[in-house]
């Protein structure tokens, strides 16, 4: 037998690569329930409200009911799939014990957070992609501005992946870590905007809706892709750019110090 | 040269429960050393606190000279861990977990050593599978193979034999025999004393999180282990014969076996000669010595120290 000494070179990247592709393969092994399920989901919302009941409702000028709900439900695949491939995989990991394989790795708590992010934007970019392929065969979508919609897609995934891996990090038991999804991120994503514009609420459910962190990262979205929205893309970049930082700043607090992770 | 584990005033608590006390102790390069104790004893803390699964609240650890918080990353690419629970990942099956677990730790894969590691640890029959579909033995197995896949300096082996038959366990420390003979450095927990006493060069006993003794295992044996004699006598005694209170007798078998505890630096001979002068009849006699399982019990008993 060779001698156990003569480790290989060290490649200080390796860590976080071997992680990402680990985290990448592990939602593509269960793709029927990562990828597949989502994209039926998004599929029947699309049937309803493009060619069923959005045929008979108006809510903004100039557009579909269709058009304008489609950008909704592809940021709300976005936003599900980013959470829940964070929450599900690193939660996991801490019950069934397998973080701790990680725990004594030479993975850095930005390679720790890099590669849970990434392939929660992979996942949450691909439900995204299908959602829209599947939706042209309902409407059409201007695409107005197609770089900032993809930008907002994109910070829409990052902080979702943040908010996944502190529900993961915090979240002592299943039914704490459903509670995060059952009673914040459903009732936040139903109340906003996806469906509707905050013009066509009544006071003060109107002024309230300013309140919900989801509403400018959905108006902001469609904003880019429509060219119009309740509030000014700028501003709706902003909040949610700093939603994304403190999310960030966060998680990274929690991971670098090991609460949670470390005992 | 540097010392393959330093331990300086470690110190952990939980709550208000202290499970590490002020902990001091080093591990040489090359050696087999046992950390050893009773359930509670801390032993799991301070290998959590040396891999970093486990904060530190005070004190200092090193591996071959690198501090494992300032200098975590290059601390843990030369350690190896075999965790005491058996660590689940279904998602992967035991081949491309052992891959992507060399990646994890910043080296390539190297398919010889990976070859050569599931050759020698019988996986592999068993490379298809998911860790669920492997027995408790192979599952050891896959946990040995996967701390050693990117050639740790130091091994750290958390009770790797725990609900292991006898043997698989006889092959498994002959493995660990090997990887220690071509330079890595062990350091094991386990409940096997006997193991601990054929295996560890040197070993640390730690009870209530305090390091109770560390000494070398020959030395520590025959510095605490007791000799006890036997005496079949001719007739039997009503009572224990004068002069030998020193010796904690009993009687045993109606009165025909008289069982004397002898001090690590006297003989039998003498004994024997100042037993010859109480004719007291001996038949036959015979002499026990205990071994490591005695001395632990005799040190981690309440109160009980070196």
């Amino acid at each position: 037998m060779s001698a156990v000494k003569g480790q290989g070179v060290f490649q200080p990247w390796l860590p976080f690569l071997t992680l990402l592709r680990k985290e990448v393969l592990r939602f593509w092994r269960v793709s029927s329930q990562t990828l597949l399920t989502p994209i039926i989901t998004a599929s029947l919302y699309l049937f309803v409200f493009g060619a069923t009941l959005g045929q008979r409702i108006s809510v903004l000028e100039g557009f579909s009911y269709a058009q304008f709900v489609i950008p909704g439900l592809i940021l709300m695949g976005v936003i599900n799939n980013s959470f829940a491939n964070c929450s599900s995989s690193l939660f996991m990991s801490r019950y069934l014990g397998g973080i701790v394989d990680l725990l004594v790795t030479p993975v850095s708590p930005p390679q720790f957070i890099l590669a849970y992010t990434l392939a929660a934007m992979l996942r949450g970019s691909l439900v995204g992609l299908v959602t829209w392929f599947i939706s042209t065969l309902f409407a059409e979508l201007p695409w107005t501005h197609p770089m900032l919609a993809i930008l907002m897609a994109m910070l829409a995934s990052f902080l979702f992946a943040q908010f996944g891996l502190i529900a993961a990090i915090l979240a002592k038991n299943f039914d704490t870590l459903s509670m995060f999804t059952n009673f914040l991120l459903l009732p936040l994503m139903y109340l906003g905007v996806v469906f509707y514009p905050i013009s066509i609420l009544p006071a003060p459910w109107g002024h309230l809706s300013y309140l919900n962190p989801l509403f400018y990262l959905i108006d902001g979205f469609r904003h880019a892709i429509l060219g119009v929205g309740d509030t000014s893309f700028l501003v709706a970049f902003g909040v949610s750019g700093v939603m994304a930082t403190l999310l960030f700043g966060g998680a990274a607090w929690l991971i670098g110090s090991g609460k949670g992770l470390r005992s | 040269m540097e010392k393959a584990l330093h331990i300086e005033n470690l110190y952990k608590a939980f709550g208000g429960d202290e499970a590490v006390k002020n902990l001091n102790f080093d591990i040489e390069q090359g050696e087999i050393f046992g950390l050893l104790g009773p359930n509670g004893a801390g032993k799991s803390t301070t290998i959590n606190m040396i891999s970093g699964i486990c904060r530190i609240d005070a004190g200092r650890i090193t591996a071959f000279g690198c501090d494992n918080r300032s200098k975590y990353r290059q601390t843990r690419r030369m350690l190896g861990v075999v965790h005491q629970e058996i660590v689940i990942d279904n998602f992967f099956t035991i081949d491309q977990s052992l891959r992507l677990h060399a990646g994890y730790y910043g080296v390539k894969d190297d398919p010889k050593w990976r070859q050569e590691l599931i050759d020698r640890l019988g996986l592999g029959p068993h490379l298809d599978k998911v860790m669920l579909k492997l027995s408790g033995g192979m599952k050891r197995r896959f946990m040995i193979a996967k701390a050693l896949i990117h050639r740790p300096r130091l091994l750290i082996l958390d009770e790797p034999t725990a609900g292991v038959d006898v043997e698989l366990r006889h092959s498994l420390w002959e493995f660990v025999r090997e990887i220690n003979r071509n330079g890595t450095t062990i350091l094991l927990t386990t409940h096997y004393l006997e193991e601990a006493e054929q295996m560890c060069g040197r070993i640390a006993i730690m009870n209530h999180g305090e390091l109770v003794v560390l000494e070398e295992t020959r030395e520590l044996v025959r510095r605490l282990s007791r000799r006890t004699l036997k005496l079949w006598l001719e007739k039997a005694l009503e009572s224990i014969p004068a002069g030998l209170e020193a010796y904690h007798p009993r009687l045993e078998g109606d009165g025909r076996r008289l069982i004397l505890c002898l001090p690590t630096d006297q003989g039998v001979g003498d004994l024997l000669h100042q037993l010859s002068a109480l004719h007291l009849g001996i038949n036959d006699f015979e002499t026990e010595q205990s071994g490591l399982e005695e001395v632990f019990l005799q040190l981690t008993s309440e109160g009980g120290r070196s």
